[in-house]
């Protein structure tokens, strides 16, 4: 099947649904279930025609109102993008029925504004993997940041300034990423990602690309709370409504490590990241390292089960950094490949805390005993999603950690191996002491609003399927390395 | 070698994994439960033992269960070591499974549903590791094995059962993923591939005797499953688990999990001819050597039964470690064997004293003076066990003692024999003492002379079926023999 121009429906489709949401979504909830479910899923499937597209025809380049580049928007759907767009419709979809459910309990009466804020996010996620463009890139990634904030805000109790200090440093690196982009433009005159690839490639940029490089890099990594500029992301996730925090914390950080791919290697070059700068490349990698040690340390140290898991995602973002820094094959497929097993994994574990805080009001580590008992399935789904994090075959986390360290062995990084080695078993025990805490402890204290809400069954089955995938992407990685990661691993590898 | 494809390799080791469904649906009802219990361990038995002939004859199977990475499926092979573990786990679990039956029962243990699911699991993990194929399919059913008998560990669910549950993962699992996961790392990174093959696949990569150490040390502590001092902690501290759990689990399955896995890196990945030439050999031995004396040691001091055993066990299997690394033919195949005999050995003391602890509630030596005498089959069947162990004839450890032995003097390791013989004094010390005292010292307890009596039937049986094997197995090790001369191409 192939329909001309798909991608651009594929974003189109919860961008124009958030409207609706907005118009029709006041009434009732039924409503907004039925636009937001609906055009998530065309989104997934036609992602998935997109893919297939890619796999047999190569990359597509689409020219917005057909101002031709470099002067007009140009999109391009590489193997890489259509990875993502897929990986995001799909995670969008499985967050968004467990959200529903759980944002008219949080938020009641004004799950029309969240939902309509909800779909332009994820709009704008795909819009970001779908540009050719590093202004039309700025744009989206304020159209995601701003979404965010507000959706962040819309918590319960310090939520709001949780947002704030997300808007601020937020800001901070957007301006980042602007001025670089600004240099960028005034040493080339381009805005287009290619175009300033091939312009790049014949100039000796000297201190002001260089420059350029750095403020892109710092911004993106305070937009993904790369160690040590991720002070806003705890809080954040942690005081979201749960139905945020369950599309927030698979994909905003995993998107940004997207994007540092895609400027590393469509607007300046693996030559230039890696032979030029090596010494930056060296201490990228002894950050990243220094980064998982340090955020796993955090994790130990937290008794609520929300926060626990935002430092682990920002251990984990010092894994892809790190494993895109290595400047092997090995540690960039390594990368790639955990950004969609990171995804998952942070995906089901946020849709189990979804489902817990459904039940229980809380998931402070306290309130968990038992409840392995009160939620058999909740809790083995949740049990799969820790196994994918500690890394235990043949769980998807396990296949990707394999490549990071080998990635880290080749280069000869060892930091950044023992790192990855210490955040495996600080996972071990995080999760066992929950599992330890949920399993074998005797039931606690009854909860005041238990048998009020029982997680309904639009909770549970994103969760089983979200377990489920994390097995079934563990046994099948080999083929989905060969068929789709190694060509996305940019050139130059 | 030839090895056919077939299926039958996977359904051996799923078939516990499947079965463990019926065992959680029908929990309300133990009867049913139990009959899937034994039924599934019989099929299990019959599946093993339908693909020994074909092991016996040099050929084998093999199933690839999924391309994971470059070189490495996830794969099952059934070779003569693989069969040979296979075989003493499977026939070992039948018994194993009738035997918890009238202990759980004789107890009235709560939780028993989880309790068989989590033992159908473990026994699956086992096979699995026995089958594998490759370095990479061992881990993961390492680490499955691990994972499965946590609950097992846990069980009581009181402060002391969740503070060893703690200990065991932490030992078992934090080695495995610091120092095994690496170790995999680095042999995968030298060779390109992580298939078993005899004779070893770093073979001629010429890598550097330091290199080759290191790795030999990362696995030999990183299965920690083992024992190896300094990582034996974890095994006296998972005694808190009912009897069946340690008789099975850490008198077998677990514990040999790990020693077999040992065996395969030296055997199969590093080669023991590589071993040799980079004269590293001593690093095995000397460990091992360390760990029989010490434990041993530690063993006679114990007055709690399951932890002398514990003991005990730390000390034999460091016998199979050493056997292995002393790298000459006769050490090797010592080394393997024993892991047959001793774990028949040490099953039939351990059911010994999960019976004793059923009929007479003794669970300290000091408080079981005069109890053979009530209990005689019980005591019968702990002597033929500890015969066994110390490596007397006419029981099965003569067999692979002597073997050990010889291993010693055909590589002029005159220490290694010392420390045999030495370690076999020490054996006969901590466990002649508890038969003598229980045949013939004066009841500790008057009640010793009234109401006690054997086990149930249930615990009963296995115990006599075990201590017989490990009789018989002194006058036919022929099947073990070959399937170890095989596995080491002698």
């Amino acid at each position: 099947m192939t329909v001309p121009n798909l991608h651009i429906y594929v974003l189109a489709a919860p961008l124009l649904t958030a409207f609706f949401v907005n118009l029709f979504g006041r009434r009732s909830n039924t409503v907004i279930a039925i636009l937001t479910i609906g055009s998530l899923t065309f989104s997934s499937l036609a992602s998935l025609v997109v893919m297939s597209g890619i796999l047999k025809h190569g990359q597509i380049n689409y020219v917005v109102g057909n101002w031709q580049a470099p002067y007009g928007i140009e999109l391009v759907v590489d193997h890489l993008s259509a990875l993502m767009l897929v990986l995001i419709s799909v995670v969008a979809l499985l967050a968004s029925m467990s959200a529903l459910k759980s944002v008219s309990q949080e938020v009641p009466g004004r799950e029309h504004q969240l939902f309509t804020l909800y779909l332009i996010l994820i709009a704008g996620l795909m819009g970001l993997v779908l540009t050719g463009d590093t202004f039309n890139l700025y744009v989206m990634l304020e159209i995601t940041s701003i979404t965010a904030y507000g959706l962040i805000a819309m918590g319960k109790g310090r939520a709001p300034l949780a947002s704030f200090n997300y808007v601020i440093m937020g800001s901070v690196g957007a301006c980042f990423y602007l001025l670089g982009v600004g240099y960028l433009y005034l040493m080339t005159g381009s805005l287009n990602m290619a175009d300033i690839y091939q312009i790049l490639q014949t100039m000796d940029g000297g201190a002001a690309v260089a420059t350029a490089f750095a403020f892109i890099l710092i911004g993106l990594w305070i937009k993904m709370a790369f160690f040590p500029l991720h002070g806003w992301l705890p809080n954040a996730y942690s005081l979201a409504p749960t139905g945020v925090a369950l599309i927030a914390a698979p994909l905003m950080t995993k998107v940004t490590i997207y994007l540092m791919v895609r400027v590393m290697f469509s607007v300046f070059s693996a030559e230039y990241n890696f032979v030029q700068h090596q010494l930056a490349q060296n201490i990228i990698v002894w950050t990243a390292a220094v980064g998982i040690i340090c955020a796993s340390a955090m994790a130990l140290a937290q008794r609520d089960l929300k926060r626990m898991l935002s430092y682990i995602i920002v251990a984990e973002v010092g894994y892809m950094v790190g494993g895109i820094w290595l400047a092997n094959e090995t540690g960039m497929t390594g990368a790639i490949l955990h950004i969609v097993n990171d995804a998952l994994m942070t995906l089901c574990l946020f849709l189990a805390v979804a489902a817990i805080i459904y039940r229980l009001g809380s998931c402070e580590f306290d309130q968990l005993q038992g409840i392995y008992r009160k939620m058999p399935i909740t809790m083995a789904a949740f049990t799969v999603g820790a196994f994918s994090m500690i890394g235990i075959p043949p769980t998807a986390g396990f296949f990707s950690k394999w490549y990071l360290l080998l990635g880290g062995i080749e280069a000869g990084q060892w930091g950044y191996v023992v790192a990855l080695l210490f955040s495996s078993l600080v996972n071990a025990i995080l999760f066992f002491r929950i599992i330890e805490i949920g399993f074998f402890h005797r039931d606690g204290e009854p909860h005041s609003h238990e048998e009020a809400a029982k997680a309904p069954l639009s909770m549970q089955i994103p969760l089983m399927v979200s377990a489920a995938t994390l097995i079934i992407i563990g046994l099948s990685s080999g083929s989905l390395v060969d068929a789709i990661i190694k060509l996305t691993i940019p050139i130059g590898f | 070698m030839s090895y056919q494809t077939s299926i039958w390799p996977l359904a051996a080791v799923l078939i516990s994994l499947v079965g463990s469904i019926p065992i959680m649906l029908s929990g309300r009802r133990p009867n049913v439960r139990e009959s899937w219990t034994i039924l599934i361990a019989l099929g299990k038995v019959i599946i093993v033992a339908s693909l020994l002939p074909a092991v016996l004859a040099g050929g084998g199977f093999e199933f690839t269960i999924a391309e994971v990475i470059p070189g490495v499926p996830i794969a099952l092979r059934v070779d003569a070591m693989g069969m040979f573990f296979a075989l003493v786990a499977s026939l070992l679990w039948l018994l194993t499974s009738i035997y918890s039956i009238g202990y759980m029962r004789a107890l009235n243990e709560h939780a028993q549903t989880r309790f068989y699911a989590s033992f159908a699991v473990a026994i699956s993990a086992t096979l699995g590791v026995a089958f594998a194929a490759n370095l990479l399919t061992l881990y993961l059913f390492y680490e499955i094995l691990s994972l499965s008998t946590y609950p097992l560990v846990t069980h009581e669910q009181n402060a002391e059962a969740r503070k060893s549950g703690r200990k065991y993962l932490t030992y078992i699992l934090g080695t495995s993923i610091a120092l095994a996961l690496p170790g995999m790392l680095i042999v995968y990174s030298i060779a390109g591939t992580l298939d078993f093959k005899v004779g070893g696949i770093l073979t001629g990569t010429g890598v550097a005797p330091q290199t080759l150490a290191l790795i030999l040390i990362l696995f030999l502590f990183g299965f920690a499953k083992a024992g190896l001092m300094p990582f034996h902690g974890w095994l006296p501290a998972a005694m808190v688990a009912p009897t069946p759990v340690s008789s099975f689990l850490h008198g077998v399955a677990v514990v040999k999990v790990g020693v077999f896995s040992i065996l395969r890196i030296i055997f199969h990945i590093l080669g023991p001819e590589q071993l040799v030439l980079a004269d590293i050999g001593w690093i095995i031995t000397t460990l091992a050597s360390i760990t029989i004396i010490v434990a041993s040691l530690i063993a006679l001091t114990q007055d709690n039964l399951k932890r002398r055993l514990a003991y005990s066990t730390i000390g034999q299997l460091a016998y199979m470690v050493l056997g292995a690394g002393m790298l000459t033919a006769a050490g090797m195949t010592g080394g393997l064997l024993h892991i047959a005999m001793h774990a028949f050995g040490k099953i039939t003391l351990f059911f010994c004293a999960g019976a004793i602890a059923v009929a007479a509630g003794k669970k300290y030596i000091s408080q079981m003076d005069g109890l053979g005498r009530r209990m005689p089959l019980t005591y019968l069947a702990f002597m033929f066990g500890s015969i066994s162990i110390i490596g007397m004839p006419p029981l099965g450890g003569f067999i692979s003692k002597w073997n050990l032995v010889l291993g010693a003097v055909n590589g002029d390791q005159l220490i290694l024999l010392l420390v045999l013989l030495v370690s076999s004094l020490l054996n006969a010390a901590y466990f002649l003492p508890i038969v003598y005292r229980g045949f013939f010292a004066e009841a500790a307890d008057p009640v010793y002379d009234q109401g006690i009596k054997e086990a149930p039937t249930f615990c009963l049986i296995p115990l006599c079926v075990t201590a017989c094997a490990s009789l018989a197995l002194f006058f036919y090790p022929d099947v073990f023999l070959r399937l170890a001369q095989l596995a080491l191409a002698l």
